[in-house]
């Protein structure tokens, strides 16, 4: 019996990966994504939202959490535009490691991304939802928090304007838009943002990042340390920059 | 011969009015001026003759297609069913006759006699082997030149063919016509190629008294499922698609389709798949007075050979692998809502990718995704709005630049940095009726940061007053 549990809790671990916890906690997702086998949140506001996917997208790219399964309400949809996945591309996602489903309500939303978080062939499921969700409390995150953890696949719930809600989610994260260091003649450089650290299970939250995404390297590196990809500190950043202006309605 | 349009066949009247295969178009037209012509179409003959050939099978199970006209039946061991096969070839000849086919039949020891006789037989003869000699020579089946040259020779029947020494024959006309004159002497027999027969798997099971709940008809379809999981496992198949039909006592059928995307005999995932489908149901299922009988039908099996178990015991594999998540989530949603990406050789950006059904086979793309260039930011957003939002108020410093500022979902935003412009032509070669305005597409970033793919359709010099859009957004 003692031996069956232990194979079992290696099968887990097999399946879930043993990360090396180095360096701060908080900072590990710079280099390393968002933890495996956890719920994390992403807030962002509906005129940002491309950077809170795009931020979602980076995590998974960072993480090698592929393939993405990507649940999108189709009122969504229509109202936020399709997926590109020449641009998702572009973010460094193979398009081959991209599936997209549309769900006709939140409900179904639901149902779905509890299957697919069970399911260990996957990657990282996304799910996308606008606006607030009735159905995704407690017990729901809670849920797909434990699917998580059992099938190893990172489940990034990515909502846009929405009021943050008590969740059991690992890690709480705003990300908005940031200027880019501009290239040559004024161009649009490197997609640049603001990322806060809402909060996180087990420790302390509130740190505050802005960072550039280098597609080359498959890293992201502070806006202000030009190109040397130097490791980014978060009280370094907090210091360097003001806080950016992550806006947060009050009621 | 020419190009000419010639004739391939004629009914009836056609031959009366003594117009005959072969004869050019323009001659026949002469001759009977109100003459009605269609295209010749052997695809479709032979379709139609595959689909006699599957109707056949009421008579044996032995059918044999010989293009592009006849039909070969071993009918040995199935005539009794008839009285004897004369009532076997008329029963035949009257379901032919009331589609108004006109059919000839013989019959024959081998297949070539048979054929020889039913293409060719003139006079009616006492016994087969005089039948058989009576035939002309064509009846050889040699090309035209030799049956041309057997003629010359004086031999007009296949009898005299067959008075010959075979080795003077074989000198003059080579091995075929041998072989010819032995097959249809019977003394050469070439098999019938039957038609392969899809026997359908389908299980089925009957109430004495009617089932009233859609539990419990599940429960029947999932043994059902294991019944035809059986069938399937020994002929190494796994189906693909699946039909559940659910006859209602007061006669109403309820059917219920399944499709997966690669074939199984899993009979946990079907029921799995079945609950869902009923789910999705848009009205519940009604019993009625009850069910009286439930069959599963495999409408399409493909190939599937046994997978082996994992080494330490358990199931090969515990139904969480991607594709059967993909099946499930199309099942419960519907095919067309569950996609991946395929590129597109087009430069319009909208046109520039497909989204196909992930479940089911994948088409192998014909084109590559574009690599992006090294170095660059992202030149492509990764919302594209489909169609495209204009925008107000926008306000630019020189016509052909990028605006300064624009006005779009209610909100301003200041253009701080911007790149472009890309121009993408309408592709002209594709439609010639009206010009194509050129998009003009700038990547603008506003003071906050958010980055949008914004264009301009059509160049000053194209339209009076463009108007802007936002195409899509940068993360």
């Amino acid at each position: 019996m003692v031996e069956s549990h232990i194979l079992e809790r290696l099968r887990h671990m097999a399946a879930v990966g043993v990360r090396a916890q180095t360096g701060s906690a908080a900072d590990s997702w710079l280099a390393h994504g968002l933890a495996r086998g956890k719920l994390h949140e992403v807030y962002s506001s509906a005129d940002e939202a491309a950077c809170g996917a795009g931020f979602a997208i980076m995590q998974a790219i960072l993480a090698g959490a592929t393939p993405l399964l990507w649940l999108r309400i189709e009122a969504v949809e229509r109202s936020g535009g399709r997926l590109h996945a020449t641009g998702l591309a572009e973010l460094g996602l193979p398009p081959d490691a991209l599936i997209v489903a549309l769900v006709p309500d939140a409900p179904a939303l639901l149902r779905a991304g509890a299957d697919a978080a069970r399911c260990p062939g996957l990657g990282t499921v996304l799910i996308e939802s606008s606006g607030p969700m009735r159905g995704l409390d407690l017990t729901a995150t809670r849920r797909l928090m434990l699917a998580a953890e059992t099938s190893g696949v990172t489940v990034v719930s990515l909502r846009i304007e929405a009021e943050p809600v008590p969740s059991a989610a690992a890690t709480r994260w705003s990300v908005a838009a940031a200027a880019s260091s501009p290239l040559a003649a004024d161009a649009p450089g490197l997609p640049a943002m603001d990322i806060e650290l809402l909060r996180r299970r087990g420790g302390p939250a509130g740190a505050r990042w802005r960072v550039e995404w280098d597609r080359d390297t498959t890293s992201f590196r502070g806006a202000a340390l030009s190109g040397a990809g130097l490791p980014l500190a978060a009280d370094r950043a907090a210091a360097r920059h003001p806080p950016a202006p992550v806006r947060r309605r009050s009621g | 011969m020419g190009n000419a349009t010639r004739l391939v066949a004629l009914d009836r009247a056609g031959m009366a009015a003594g117009l005959r295969p072969g004869l050019t178009l323009a001659d026949a037209r002469a001759q009977v001026p109100g003459l009605e012509v269609y295209p010749h179409d052997p695809h479709a003959d032979l379709d139609w003759l595959e689909a006699l050939a599957d109707g056949c099978v009421r008579y044996t199970p032995s059918v044999a297609v010989e293009p592009p006209d006849a039909l070969v039946m071993d009918i040995a061991g199935c005539t009794h069913a008839f009285d004897g096969e004369r009532f076997l070839a008329a029963d035949v000849e009257r379901r032919l006759m009331r589609r108004g086919v006109l059919a000839r039949h013989a019959f024959g020891d081998t297949p070539a006699i048979a054929m020889a006789l039913a293409r060719f037989a003139g006079v009616p003869a006492p016994d087969e082997a005089r039948a058989v000699k009576r035939l002309p020579v064509a009846a050889l089946g040699l090309d035209a030149e030799d049956t041309a040259a057997l003629a010359r020779a004086g031999l007009k029947t296949v009898g005299e063919v067959m008075a010959r020494p075979l080795s003077t024959i074989a000198a003059r006309f080579g091995e075929q016509a041998v072989t010819a004159v032995r097959r249809l002497s019977g003394e050469v027999a070439a098999p019938i190629v039957a038609r392969p027969q899809r026997v359908p798997i389908f299980a089925e099971r009957r109430f004495a008294e009617p089932i009233a709940r859609t539990d419990y008809a599940l429960e029947v379809l999932n043994g059902l499922a294991t019944d035809i999981a059986g069938q399937l496992d020994q002929r190494h198949q796994g189906g693909r698609r699946w039909e559940a039909r659910l006859f209602r006592a007061d006669g109403q059928v309820q059917r219920l389709r399944l499709e997966t995307g690669a074939p199984t005999r899993d009979v946990a995932l079907l029921a799995r798949l079945w609950r869902e489908r009923i789910d999705a149901l848009a009205d519940p299922l009604d019993p009625g007075f009850g069910y009286d009988m439930v069959r599963l039908d495999v409408v399409l099996a493909e190939r599937l050979d046994a997978t082996q178990l994992k080494l330490e015991g358990g199931a090969g594999n515990e139904g969480g692998d991607v594709p059967a998540l993909i099946d499930r989530l199309s099942t419960r949603l519907g095919k067309a809502r569950v996609r991946r990406f395929a590129p597109r050789d087009s430069h319009i950006p909208e046109q520039a990718e497909l989204s196909l059904p992930a479940a089911g086979p994948q088409p192998t793309a014909t084109t590559a995704w574009p690599t992006p260039e090294a170095g660059e930011p992202p030149q492509r957003p990764i919302y594209l709005f489909d169609p495209p939002q204009p925008i107000d108020a926008v306000m630019a410093e020189v016509p052909d630049g990028p605006p300064k500022r624009f006005k779009w979902r209610r909100t301003s935003h200041e253009i701080a940095r911007a790149e472009g412009p890309e121009r993408i032509a309408g592709e002209w070669w594709r439609r010639h009726d009206a010009a194509i305005p050129t998009r003009d597409y700038y990547r603008v970033e506003d003071r906050r940061g958010r980055r949008f793919w914004i264009f301009r359709h059509g160049l000053t010099e194209e339209v009076d007053d463009p108007r802007w859009y936002v195409h899509g957004l940068f993360a």
